[in-house]
Parts: structure tokens; sequence; C-alpha cells
């Protein structure tokens, strides 16, 4: 090797250790959102309009409000690929906060990377967020302190599709003997709710019928084929990334109304039903977080932080897209929670563990919802140490070819139902895991 | 194309060749394994333990195990996530299922698990050689991962399919602190390369060697092809599926069957052709290679360049420096680091056969 690459190298390795020391300062009046974030590889599209959204919404508290109560945030980001030990290396990097800011919380959005830093999260003290996705059981906060499904756990996501269905039927009695198929990705997510499925199944009276389709699911004539010879009144698409265009352009070529296809919560954005083109017109999906860019907290955000040049977006387009809003909603939940902790703890920035209070005390009713700007949004919110989800409620909007319309108000899961079968299930891991569950009723 | 530690030995005019391993140079050895077990559990942080160290050790392991039956004994394998998903799925039932179990005797009988899989994935093997062998061991791949979605019963019934480590506990010390992973890693990679060591340099190394240079001749010279070429599948498979246990229970605390898919195979086939086929250095080399090097990429692109280039860029361009130095590099030593290392060593006029 020559001389100079010798020293091109040394040079290089030089830097590498300086960048990765951290100049020791003083402890600033900041508080820290470490981002595993992902805005390369497949499912960057989620990546870049999800922490587009967080990021932006951060700037908009910090530029408008100074901060919360004069505390400001500050954020890393980590790239993951949504790769799952990508994603616990970033976490180790950077749970330990940003120049003496501490970490309040982590939002990996990936239910791998979830799994593999939950326990980590629950030794570390640090919430980790899993907002509509992440482990259902994890509902139950007696058994995972730190662990957060906030807004929809997969089991009420179902469970509020049927129940539309049942509305847009007439009613959950007239549900008896109807035939409803789940086209779903041939993964773990896909197959989680298969149970819950034929558990409701079982309680209306209407025939299920699970139909797989392989990963990545750009192959999918046999399983259409197959649901037009069962002749379904409704099909609920679980689907993910490609599947999600290619089973509506299935459908379309195969003479199934695209009106009676129910997306699920990944299968609602503009990057899912867009590249079907025509054939996509009429999709009905749920969502947690209406697109749109009306809501009074996106105006502030174009105005305050958009406006100015610095959104995070590279593509202005995509400014109030669900993956956007969905993001922005993320930032004011995880910014709530801020604020309801520093009422007991003080205003200054908090541990991971004074934001867990934060979090299981998170109450957002539509006269909080509707002062931050973002009434209809979000939906009411309440959290407590036994219920980590709060909401279950899920709004219905159907893609006019263009964009997505809202055609449903709230639509409420059926809580009570899945709430044992969720603690059956927290419990069978308490026990695998010899974890002693907290007493939540001690809980101030 | 084989890198081997023999013909370096040769080429450099090796003087002590009939000497055993251990006795060559035990004082590095030892000053190895004092550093890795005990300087570094007290001076490392969780980041080192958690983000470099395990992920290094277990995938070196895991490259040991292809490099038995690849470098060693020339049997192409794309099948090594699948062994790995093998031994962590049976390494978590045994422990579920059978009370009182130690932690090492189910990493042990995972392994074991995974050699049966993996010899009978093997028995292609004597009927097809190079690529098309590849396309069989592919197979495994999609199968077993097919089997553990398919069948819950691996996952115990968890809805996700995901299983989670049981508590780590080995002769009543719990290791399940982030420094305690890693010694636990450390124990079970370090014994089990000095055994791979004992193993490639006696005669289940050297029958390897002969059928992978020309399978005829060895078998002429009565080397018995069939028992040779199952027993590397089979012992490969074993070092696959403890890594893959490690991978799971150490690592990650927890793993679906998805986190063992055709890229992890492709993974640990570039460490060891990066590291150096056929030999187990190599396997260390390589694994360090793949953990540190995007690692340090990134540490160094966030200090220079964070906020002059767009996020996005700025990751695209890590993949592009990170992609051409592997084809560089492969250019340069086609035989990989180990081979780099040898002659460095002999640069120094020290004994290559000391390492």
């Amino acid at each position: 090797m020559s001389k100079i690459n010798r020293k091109l190298l040394l040079s290089l390795a030089v830097g590498a250790v300086l960048g990765a020391i951290q100049p020791a300062a003083a402890a600033p009046n900041e508080q820290y959102f470490p981002l595993q974030s992902y805005r390369v590889g497949p499912y960057a599209a989620g990546g870049t309009g999800f922490f587009g959204g967080f990021i932006d919404y951060m700037k908009l508290v910090n530029l408008r409000d100074g901060g919360v109560n004069g505390v400001k945030l500050t954020w890393s980001e980590c790239e993951t690929e949504y790769v799952v030990e990508r994603g616990v290396e970033c976490y180790e990097r950077l749970k330990g906060g940003l120049n003496g800011a501490p970490a309040a919380a982590t939002n990996p959005l990936s239910v791998g990377i979830a799994y593999a830093t939950l326990d980590r999260s629950t030794a570390d003290k640090l919430p980790l967020i899993t907002i509509n996705h992440g482990r259902t059981d994890s509902t139950d906060g007696s058994v995972f302190p730190y662990i957060f499904p906030l807004q929809l756990n997969p089991y009420s996501e179902v469970s509020a599709i049927i129940n539309y269905i049942g509305q847009r039927e007439g009613g959950l009695d007239k549900l008896k003997g109807k035939k409803i198929v789940t086209l779903y990705h041939g993964s773990p997510y896909g197959k989680e709710t298969i149970p819950i499925l034929d558990l409701l199944a079982k309680k209306y009276g209407f025939q299920v019928n699970h139909i797989e389709v392989p990963h990545p699911g750009n192959e999918q004539q046999s399983q259409w084929l197959n649901i037009r010879r069962i002749k379904p009144s409704w099909v609920i698409l679980r689907g993910w990334g490609v599947m999600n265009p290619v089973a509506l352009k299935t459908a379309a070529k195969t003479g199934f109304p695209v009106d009676h296809i129910i997306g699920n919560i990944w299968s609602n954005s503009e990057e899912d039903a867009a590249p079907a083109g025509a054939a996509g017109k009429g999709f009905i999906s749920i969502t947690t977080h209406p697109s749109g860019t009306d809501f009074p907290v996106l105006q502030d955000i174009k105005k305050y932080v958009v406006d100015k040049g610095q959104g995070d977006l590279e593509d202005p387009k995509r400014f109030g897209s669900v993956y956007y809003n969905l993001g922005v909603v993320n930032g004011i939940l995880n910014v709530e929670a801020v604020r309801i902790a520093q009422e007991k703890y003080g205003k200054r920035p908090l541990t991971g563990e004074e934001t867990r209070w934060g979090f299981e005390h998170l109450d957002l009713d539509d006269t909080r919802l509707k002062a931050l700007g973002a009434l209809g949004l979000a939906q009411p919110l309440k959290l407590s140490c036994a219920d980590h989800e709060g909401g279950g409620a899920v709004r219905f909007q159907q893609w006019d070819g263009q964009q997505w319309n809202l055609i449903s108000d709230w639509v409420q899961a059926d809580r009570a139902l899945l709430r044992p079968i969720i603690e059956q299930s927290s419990a069978k891991y308490a026990k695998e895991k010899g974890i002693a569950p907290r007493d939540c009723a001690k809980e101030t | 194309m084989w890198f081997s530690e023999t013909e370096a030995w040769r080429a450099t005019g090796g003087k002590s060749r009939r000497l055993p391993v251990w006795r060559k140079a035990p004082m590095a050895w030892v000053a190895l394994l004092v550093l890795g077990f005990g300087v570094v559990p007290f001076i490392g942080n969780d980041y080192w333990f958690s983000a470099i160290l395990i992920p290094f050790l277990v995938l070196s392991l895991a490259g040991l195990g292809l490099n038995l039956v690849t470098g060693y004994a020339g049997q192409l394998s794309l099948g090594s996530a699948a062994f790995m998903a093998v031994g962590a799925f049976a390494s978590y039932n045994f422990s579920l299922r059978v009370e009182g179990l130690p932690l090492l005797a189910s990493f042990g009988l995972g392994g074991l698990s995974a050699a049966l899989v993996g010899v009978l994935f093997g028995l292609p093997s004597l009927r097809i050689k190079g690529f098309y062998l590849l396309v069989s061991t592919l197979a495994a791949q999609f199968f077993v991962q097919w089997v553990l979605v398919k069948f819950s019963w691996f996952s115990n019934d968890n809805p996700s399919g995901v299983i989670s480590a049981p508590p780590l506990v080995v002769l009543g010390q719990d290791f399940n602190s982030p420094a305690g992973r890693y010694v636990l890693t450390l124990g079970v990679v370090a014994a089990m390369t000095g055994l791979a060591l004992n193993l490639v340099r006696g005669a289940t190394g050297r029958n390897w060697m002969a059928v992978r240079d020309m399978d005829t001749a060895a078998a002429v010279i009565g080397i018995p092809i069939l028992k040779t070429k199952l027993l590397a599948f089979g012992i490969s498979s074993f070092y696959l599926g403890v890594a893959g246990a490690l991978w799971a229970f150490a690592y990650l605390g927890t793993v679906e069957p998805h986190g063992f898919d055709l890229n992890r195979s492709f993974q640990v086939l570039f460490i060891i052709i990066i590291g150096g086929l056929g030999s187990v250095l190599g396997a260390y080399l390589g694994a360090l290679f793949f953990v540190l090097f995007p690692v340090f990429l990134d540490h160094l692109a966030g200090g220079l360049f964070a906020g002059i280039i767009d996020a996005g860029h700025l990751e695209n361009l890590q993949k592009i420096v990170f992609g051409s130095l592997i084809i560089f590099f492969l250019i340069r030593e086609p035989e990989g680091l180990a081979r780099l290392w040898w002659r460095f060593r002999a640069r120094l006029g020290l004994d290559p056969a000391a390492s």
C-alpha cells in the first residue's frame, strides 16, 4: 500500500473516531427524540413521510411555541433501512441522549425493530411507541410497562372493520350468512388477525375465508379467481407494499367491485392506491388520521415551517399525505406526553421513565384536540396503566382516483370483546419471561 | 479460488507446519482470550456490546460454519440462514417445552437439530455439484421459512410468529445484561472456534480439503466421499444452528422467521468470500468487515456531511462506497482478508503459521 493511501486511511479513521465521540457539554434545556428513520430501501415511502411529519411537527413546536414550556425539542436520525439489526444498532447508539439532552421515547415504525428493542426498552426505562402497529398484547401495560401501541392495535383494527361492514349492511345482525374474504400478506404480520376474524365470524354468524398472498405479492391471479368463485360480499385487504396496487388491479381484471374491498392500516396510503391507476377508483380503506391539509395544525406547519423552506419533505406534494399526517399525529402524541409529564415532574427535560408517566396519562378529548388544531385528524385518546392503546377507533376513506375522501365518522372496535384475549396473551408472555405484572390499581 | 492456510504456509516457506495449532503461538491465544474475557467486559459500554461485538461474534461463528462446508469441503451452500433458523427455533422449543433444561444444552440441541436438517439437505451433494448444489440448498432456505410461518406450533402459537429469548441463565449465573450476553456469546464462540481449528487441522479437515480439490482423486486414495460430505454438512449446520440460537437469544432477544431470509444467507456467504474461503481466521475478518465497516461509514458520513447532503442521498452514497470497496477489494485480493493478513505477517518476517 502506498504512502498516500495509508495517510488517507489514517485520516479517515481519525475522522471517524472524532465523529463518534460526542463533545461533553453542560446539560441544555432540551428534550431529545432519537429517530430510527428509514429513507432508503423498499419502505422509504413510508419512512420519509412518517418521519417527515414527525420532524416538521417538532419544528413547529420549537418555532411557534419555543418548545414545550420552554424546553426545546431536539432530535437526530439514524438510518435503519427497516432492517432489524440496524434498528437495534441505532437504538443502542441513540438511547443515551444527545449532548446531555435526555431521550424521551423511541418510535421505530417497524414491527421487527419494535420486537427486537422491546426488552431493551423495558430494561432501559425508555418508552417504545408503536403507533397503529406492534405487539397486540402490549396493550396490557401491566405486563408491558414501557410499550405503547397507541391508537390502534391489530385486533382493534379488524374488529372496527367488521363493525363498519355491519353498518354498511344495515346492522351487525345482517352479517349472518354473509361471506367475507381476507386477502393477507404471507407473513406473521398478515396472519396475526386470523384468530380474531374467526372469533368475530362465529359471533356474528358470517363465513370468513382467509386467502394468503406470498411475499411480496406481485402475482395474485389465482387468489382473485378463487375470490370470484367464493363470491364474497366484502374483501378485507391486509396487504403491504407492492401487494396493494396489484390486488386492486387484479380485482378490477377479474371483475370484483373495488368499492367492496377494504384496505387495512398498511394498505391505506396514496402510495398504495395511486399506482393502481383507474383500477383503484372506489377503493375503501381505514385510517386513524385522515389525509389532507385543512387541519389547523397542518396550516400552522405550512406557515411556520414549510413556507420558510425548513420542511423535511423532499417532495412538497406529499405534504398532508397519509404517512405524513401519521407522523404529525405521532408528533402530537409524543409532545403531549412530555407536556403532561412536565406537569408532574417540573418544566425541564424529562427522563424516559418520567415520559412514560406522561404517556400513561395521555388524555386527549375533543377540547384538547381542538386547541391543538387536530380535531378530526386524531381520535380522542385516553390511556392508563392498564390500557396502552387508548383509542381503538378508525375512520373510513375512499379513493377517488386522485385523493382520499372521508366517508365515515369514527368507528369503534369492540374493545370489551378483545380485552380478555389480550390479557390471556400477555399473561402467557409474562409466564414465559418470568415477569411479575405490576398492580395497576396501585398506580397513580 | 480457494484460499487455504496450507498453501499460504507453503508459499511463505513455513517452517513449523507439523506442530499442532495450540503449541505454535499459545501466548497470542492466551492474550486474545484474556483481552476478550478479562478486559473488554469491564471497559466496553452497552453500545459496543449490543450493537458491535455480539453481532460480530455471532456472524463470525456463522461464517465459520459455512466456511467448514464451503471453504474446506468445497460444497456450495446458500442455506445458511435456514440452518440458523432451525437452530434458533429448535433451541427455543427445547427450552420452552423441556422443564429445567440448561441454556447451553438447549443451544446444543438446537445445533443438533440444525445438523440433522443440514445432513438432509446435504444429501443431494452426493449426486450434484457446484451451482446445482447451490440451488438445492436454496430449497432449504425457502422450505424452512415456509414451515416456520405455516405451523404456528414452532413459535408457541404467537400470532405474530415471533419467539422471545428464555432467561439467559447458565449455572445460576444471570447473563441478561449487555456485558453478560457478550461474555456468554464469546464463551460459546471461542470454544467452538478452538474445536473447529482442531477439526480442520486433523484428519477430518484433510479429508474435506481432498474432496474439495478433486473428489475423484480423493475417492481413489480411499476417502469415503459420502461420509465426508455429509459430515461437512452436518458439522457446518451445527455451527450455523448454534449461531442462529445466539443471534436470536443473545443478540436480538427475539426473532421471527423473516429474520433468517435469503439476505442473511448471502451475508454469511459474502463474509467468507471477503474474509477468505477455507480459513478460520477469514470468517472473523469477514464478519468484522461486514459489521464494523457500515457503522464506521455511517459515523463518518454523519460527522462530515450531516446537514449538507440530504439524509436519503447520504445513505445511498454510503451504499455506493461500501459496494465499490467490496469490488475493489475482490479485484485486488480475490482470496480475501485472511490472505492479506498472512502476507502482512510474512512481510514483517513473522512466521505466518503462528497466527
